[in-house]
């Protein structure tokens, strides 16, 4: 990264030619007397990789647990479409959420620890293969037409074992997997339910150099191969600058910047809101953006 | 537990005297708490009430020997064990004479019995146990040396044994299993399978069921129900008041059985998705209570702490197990022209419960491999994970309490038919508390460590009736012992409900 124009931007338009995968409008999110986020507006398209960044505590988790359901907003407007349809995530329930395509990760990573990581996979289809069944009725009759949904799923589990090469790995629990491993684990498990939007929460947290190199890779080809739009909460700017088509910059709750990587490394009050008030030179960013990954990989 | 700074196990290491002195003399305070009240005062009935009797002797006996034998285990640990052999052998020779002639009669037998150190012959027993172990296990450390001495010093030698035990019996279950099928479906033809030897297998059986019941919710789903012993009253309820008031038979009536219980598992179910681990313990323990309650309260319905009674046996397609049938009608005997044997119904009670309980352990397996299945041990797992892949934790709870007390609900009207007779008295919360150790001693989630801890919870109790109070003690003995030796249950191994690649692979 350097402050010359970056040559190997994607040369995408800004503006989405069509309406967005998700509509965030005036989102707070007010725990008792604390503002964790405050009237926060934006839109991500789909196809795009759209970055939320900020400093610890500015309330990154917070939007991706109000966009999941695990939260119910104070106030705003959230709206998913796809499939010909927009869903209104403000009044839904968590699990119908995630029916209606959206999928995440945690930033502390929660697999299902004592089932094997091929398991993880197919739980995560888990509402497709609960209606093949028929809400377990011909499952339990052991008819054709459910034997042919699990062997779907079963190709799909496999499928993504292969992309995150742990088809070695499968039958173990995803408990005693590496780190890194349980990372992407986690991902292909988002990716089983076959989502609309995946929502990545810190994946590079605690990941090594070549761990992080997978990982953008995986997540460009998740990007390229599979109609899906990625939200990424990340503190790795080498990651976020190299991969977002978009970023938004939050801080104490509030959106402070928003636009391509280029843009966003060059305003004022994201140096400010990342150095304080002191330093103002942009090459300053770099040397900071690396301490910010120093630190996120202790998380 | 093993210490790895520890010293060389040829070289006994430092030993602190005191040290040892101060834990056996804590081991000695606890005993002497526990003894007062267990030991030292005894209820005798006597003309015109009841009279305490105090045994200070017992008590004293018990301390000594709880410090003797923990200062003997501080020697083992210390590799000292030539005192501890001498000492516990020396005891050995002393006690088991006394304990033989203890058990004869006549003048020697009474100055036997002030010499030994308890009143109770199973006490003596016991303590006569304890300290043949200790006595065989400094011996060897003795006569070996360093590597038993260093086993003996590992903490618990046990739990590495188990380990290996269990691992044995994991292999050996997939040939295991059909010599077990195979044994319960002869056992009733086996030599000594008398009718007293039949019922505790038909008690047994019944215990088994309910723990692959409630192995769905606790093992699976992961809901610590207390309660499910009131699932198990509901069926039986169920049954007893369809037969006495409408006259239905068993077979009729025990699909409407499960199915009362099973939507009293789902409306107990409603107010407790929310609550988790020792919070849902407590309230499902309180709905348990509350059923049985209501059982005895409910008058006009229940006919409260009096029971039902009369509640008819189950048929044989039909045909009853009686001697002399009412006109016109047979009887299984001469049906099939065999003799009478009050035996029959037995046996046949037998095959009915044990068609039942395997019923319950192949669905059991099937629905695990399902969906829904995967879903209870994905909630158990995490439950914001299952939320955010799309599992609805309302309803998948509700279906592992509803099928769970289905099977309580089937099992309860086979105790019903079986008993002829329930009241409240049969449904206390101690059943619930019995059939949770079951699932849990025999290894959550094991199908076949539900059997073998039935068998050691409900079968040996029962055959070592003549144990008497002290049957209830060696039930918590086995408790703790299992506990600390194998904290995860007996048979704690999971097997992937679905393999990508080696034995039981899905075919691509
Ligand atoms: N459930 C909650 N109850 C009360 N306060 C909360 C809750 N969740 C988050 N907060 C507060 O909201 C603020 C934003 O938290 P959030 O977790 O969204 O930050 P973040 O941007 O994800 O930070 P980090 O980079 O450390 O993950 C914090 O001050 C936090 O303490
Ligand atoms: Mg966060």
């Amino acid at each position: 990264m350097t402050t010359a124009p970056d040559t190997t931007e994607p040369a995408r338009p800004f503006s989405p030619p069509q309406r967005p995968l998700l509509d965030v409008e005036h989102l707070t999110m007010r725990f008792g007397g604390l503002v964790a986020v405050d009237d926060v507006s934006f839109a991500a398209a789909p196809g795009d990789i759209t970055a939320i960044i900020g400093p610890n505590g500015a309330g990154k988790t917070t939007v991706f647990n109000c966009l999941t359901g695990f939260y119910r907003p104070s106030v705003g407007r959230l709206a998913l479409r796809g499939n010909g349809r927009e869903y209104l995530l403000e009044r839904m329930e968590c699990h119908d959420i995630a029916r209606a395509g959206m999928a995440r990760t945690f930033q502390s990573i929660r697999l299902f620890p004592r089932m094997s990581a091929f398991e993880n996979l197919v739980v995560a289809q888990h509402n497709k293969l609960m209606r093949a069944s028929g809400y377990t009725v011909f499952g339990l009759l052991g008819t054709r037409s459910y034997a042919e949904a699990e062997a779907g799923a079963v190709e799909l589990a496999r499928y993504w074992l292969e992309k995150i090469g742990l088809v070695d790995r499968a039958d173990d629990d995803a408990g005693n997997l590496a780190y890194g491993q349980q990372r992407r684990l986690e991902i292909a498990r988002a990716m089983c339910t076959e989502p609309l939007l995946l929502c990545l929460d810190e994946p590079a947290a605690g990941l090594n150099p070549r761990e992080s190199a997978e990982l953008e890779e995986l997540l460009l080809f998740v990007r390229e191969r599979h109609d899906v739009g990625i939200l990424l909460i990340e503190h790795d700017m080498s990651v976020v600058m190299k991969i977002s088509d978009r970023i938004v910059v939050l801080d104490h709750g509030r959106k402070i910047a928003d636009g391509t990587p280029a843009a966003v490394r060059g305003a004022p009050a994201v140096i400010r809101a990342y150095l304080g008030e002191a330093d103002g030179a942009d090459t300053d960013t770099h040397t900071r953006a690396d301490t910010r990954r120093d630190a996120g990989m202790g998380a | 537990m093993t210490d790895a700074t520890a010293p060389p196990p040829s070289a006994p290491g430092p030993f602190h005297v005191r040290g040892a002195l101060k834990e056996a003399g804590l081991a000695a305070f606890v005993m002497l708490g526990l003894s007062l009240a267990l030991i030292g005062a005894r209820i005798d009935d006597v003309s015109g009430g009841l009279a305490v009797r105090w045994r200070p002797f017992d008590v004293l006996a018990a301390v000594v020997v709880a410090f003797l034998g923990r200062l003997g285990l501080a020697f083992l640990r210390a590799g000292r064990p030539a005192p501890v052999a001498l000492a516990s052998g020396l005891s050995c020779a002393a006690l088991a004479p006394l304990l033989a002639v203890s058990a004869t009669g006549g003048g020697a037998a009474d100055w036997a019995r002030t010499a030994l150190p308890f009143s109770g012959f199973a006490v003596n027993v016991l303590v006569l146990v304890v300290v043949v172990v200790l006595a065989l296990r400094a011996g060897l450390a003795w006569r070996f040396g360093a590597r038993a001495g260093a086993r003996a010093r590992a903490g618990a030698p046990g739990a590495e044994t188990m380990d290996r035990l269990a691992s044995v019996a994991r292999r050996a279950a997939v040939h295991a299993v059909p010599v077990l099928l195979l044994a319960a479906v002869l056992f009733p033809f086996l030599p000594f399978a008398d009718r007293r030897i039949l019922d505790i297998a038909i008690l047994v059986v019944t215990y088994v069921m309910l723990g692959w019941g409630l192995n769905i919710v606790v093992g699976l789903a992961g809901l610590l129900d207390l309660g499910y012993v009131a699932f198990y009253a509901v069926g039986a309820y169920a049954y007893a008041l369809l037969a006495t008031e409408m006259g239905l038979g068993f077979w009729l009536c025990l699909p409407f059985a499960g199915v009362m219980a099973a939507l009293a598992g789902v409306l107990l179910g409603f107010p407790v998705l929310r609550l988790r681990g020792d919070y849902l313990a407590i309230v499902t323990l309180g709905f348990g209570e509350m059923i049985r309650i209501v059982l005895l309260n409910w008058y006009e319905v229940t006919n409260g702490p009096d029971g039902i009674s009369g509640i008819p046996k189950p048929t044989f397609f039909g045909l009853p197990f009686v001697r002399s049938p009412p006109e016109g009608t047979e009887s299984f005997h001469t049906f099939f022209g065999l003799a009478y044997a009050p035996i029959d119904r037995i046996v046949f009670l037998y095959y009915v419960i044990l068609a039942m309980a395997l019923i319950t352990n192949q669905f059991t397996l099937r629905i695990r491999k399902l969906p829904v299945g995967r879903a209870w041990e994905a909630l158990r797992e995490d439950e914001t994970a299952s939320r955010s892949l799309g599992i609805n934790p309302r309803n998948t709870k509700l279906t592992a309490f509803g099928i769970g007390a289905m099977f309580a609900g089937f099992a309860g009207s086979f105790f019903a038919t079986r008993q002829g007779f329930i009241s409240p008295e049969s449904f206390v919360f101690i059943e619930s508390a019995v059939i949770l150790a079951i699932v849990v001693l025999g290894g959550m989630g094991s199908q076949v460590g539900v059997v073998l801890a039935a068998v050691l919870l409900i079968g040996l109790p029962e055959i070592f009736r003549d144990l008497q109070e002290f049957r209830m003690l060696a039930f918590g003995a086995t408790m703790v012992l299992i506990m600390t030796w194998r904290p995860r249950g007996l048979l704690a191994h999971r097997e992937p409900t679905i393999r990508l690649s080696g034995k039981g692979a899905v075919r691509r």
